[in-house]
């Protein structure tokens, strides 16, 4: 019987012929991640070992609360620059020599097809978009595979999503997925590899792609998978550590479920308060909004900042609003600035910040007050997860959050 | 860890995320206990410091889903949470809380805040003495009853022993 990407990349991590949804493996992990939140529980644990982490092999990246947020990030941060320089880790990205730690994996060449990732950080599923198995997990767990090199991973069922046809202006990567999380809901994927295929995504930049790929933890998939192509192969060109090689699905492969999507269908979307299925055309909702966010893991690409600023050129936001830009990265920030785009945003009134997460987690750099809402490129719109319980977030495509930010309220990009 | 547990139960509804669980703001260490003076700050101000030793949360499915926050299984163990029964968990969660001992049992139970449950692990069986009514679920599979038991840490030492003896 034919396997899934996922099974695949399990069973060769496993030194295995083959496996089956549901079994238990023990594999060999290719990198594991963690960032300062979750460092710093990982170091305590790891210190129980009497252990050496496998220095090419673990990767730190500081990204929640740097520029230090207060004195207790300041040390959380601390242990992670103490922890590298003690056991030698080259690959610890600290404050502006890095950014946003999913993009970090990718610029730096750390993810690739077929590899195994696992990262303390539940979007660590990002790099599905480059055909790797990458997946989040816990503390303890990435302490322990900083030591041993390997994990158990249950084997998960996969569903099949095709997107065929093609999208329509201002429509991109993060309304497929919101539409598919719409359809599924926010469980419809639990334990699960979701696999994406279809016409409209080989159209697709890599960048959208990620912002897919990003988001399938918010259906609870372990992985969203997108089968590499040339635009992978090209982006890694002349930046992949080692060697790797694409992994593909047999034709004969076994699918749990199949889901078909026309893309022509698929209009610029937001996902209303609390929770990421909670889906409608951004010009079907009428509200206003406080703030507008761009920027993160999900959607801080220069694609990205370059969609934003092709609307909000000549244009200023809405005086009742703030708009915030944060470019997921050094090399994003750098690109933009050469670009123009920064000054396209400050012309327009937005603020620009260097990278961090500290906005899209309600920890800083953009906290919401009570009754406060927010238009975000970001992927969770939690209680809370911007600031005060009572604010709310409303996800969007950094389009939509350009269109947003000049009017004050939800806004289709087309009707401006 | 605990195989018979009597606990008072806290009720919750689907999709728990973990940043109802422990709030962002509070990632800035990984004590349980410290933690636990936040746990479900937001939506049950209440939980921080009514929950006693023992108790035990009862909830819809999806429980424990978004941010890999391990801190999130560490605040529940600081209140003294001794187990979590829910129709379904977030995946990382479940890792989560497997590794560092807290029982999670796949179960979908009638309960409501106060009941009191008797929980028996080994044998799959809740017993609502509030309700008289009994549930049983399937154990977990051999290698995560283990793991749930020695513990993750415990696990990678004995793995790392036999590697280096090997």
């Amino acid at each position: 019987m034919g396997m899934t990407i996922a099974e695949k990349i399990l069973a060769m991590h496993a030194g295995r012929g083959s496996v089956s949804p549901k079994e238990i493996v023990d594999a060999t992990i290719d990198y594991v991640m963690v960032n300062d939140v979750t460092g710093l529980p990982a170091f305590e644990v790891f210190e129980e070992f009497d252990a050496t982490p496998i220095c090419e092999k673990t990767v730190l990246i500081q990204d929640h609360y740097v520029p230090n947020k207060d004195v207790a990030s300041a040390e959380q941060a601390k242990s992670m620059r103490n922890f590298a320089r003690r056991y030698g880790i080259e690959n610890h990205f600290d404050v502006g020599r890095g950014g946003v730690c999913h993009q970090i994996m990718i610029e730096e060449g750390f993810a690739a097809p077929g590899r195994l990732i696992v990262g303390a950080d539940s979007h660590t599923c990002s790099y599905g978009a480059l055909g790797a198995l990458s997946t989040g997990i816990g503390s303890s767990e990435a302490a322990s595979a900083m030591a041993t090199g390997e994990l158990w991973f249950r084997v998960p069922e996969t569903q099949k999503f095709t997107v065929e046809g093609e999208l329509g202006d201002y429509v991109m990567g993060k309304d497929i997925i919101l539409n598919i999380i719409g359809d599924i809901g926010v469980s419809g994927s639990l334990y699960k590899s979701m696999e994406i295929y279809g016409s409209a995504i080989v159209l697709l930049p890599l960048s959208d792609r990620i912002t897919i790929s990003n988001m399938a933890i918010e259906a609870g998939a372990k992985c969203g998978i997108i089968p590499p192509d040339e635009k992978v192969f090209s982006y890694l060109n002349d930046r992949v550590i080692g060697d790797y090689s694409p992994v593909y699905a047999d034709e004969d492969a076994e699918y749990e479920d199949t889901f078909e999507y026309d893309a022509a269908e698929i209009v610029p979307m937001v996902a209303k308060p609390h929770l990421p299925e909670n889906v409608a055309p951004a010009s079907e909702v009428d509200v206003t909004i406080d703030q507008a966010y761009l920027g993160s893991c999900t959607n801080g690409r220069i694609e990205d900042l370059r969609c934003a600023a092709e609307i909000l050129a000549g244009r200023r936001v809405h005086p009742d609003v703030r708009m915030i830009v944060v470019p997921a990265s050094k090399s994003v920030f750098e690109e933009a600035l050469r670009e123009g785009l920064l000054e396209t945003f400050m012309a327009a009134d937005a603020y620009v910040a260097g990278p961090t997460c500290g906005a899209c987690l309600g920890g800083y750099m953009g906290v919401l007050a009570d009754g406060e809402r927010c238009v975000s490129s970001t992927n969770r719109n939690f209680i809370g997860r911007m600031g005060h319980k009572d604010s709310e977030v409303y996800l969007a495509n950094p389009a939509v959050v350009a269109a947003s930010a000049i009017t004050g309220r939800i806004t289709d990009p087309g009707d401006i | 860890m605990k195989k018979h547990i009597e606990g008072r139960v806290w009720r919750f509804a689907d999709n728990v995320d973990t940043d109802q669980i422990i709030p962002a703001k509070y990632l800035v260490t990984g004590d349980r206990d410290e933690l636990a003076k936040h746990a479900f700050e937001n939506v049950r101000p209440e939980f921080a410091e009514g929950a006693k030793d023992g108790d035990v949360i009862v909830s819809g499915g999806n429980f424990g889903s978004g941010s890999s926050r391990e801190h999130a299984p560490r605040a529940l163990l600081g209140a003294g949470i001794t187990c979590v029964i829910a129709p379904s968990f977030a995946r990382i969660f479940f890792r989560n809380s497997i590794n560092i001992g807290l029982p999670l049992i796949e179960c979908e139970i009638d309960a409501a805040d106060g009941d009191i449950l008797n929980v028996d692990l080994e044998n799959g069986k809740i017993a609502n003495k509030s309700t008289g009514v009994e549930y049983t679920f399937p154990s977990l599979p051999d290698f995560l009853m283990k793991l749930l038991d020695i513990g993750l840490i415990e696990n990678t030492k004995r793995k790392l022993g036999t590697k280096r003896s090997g």
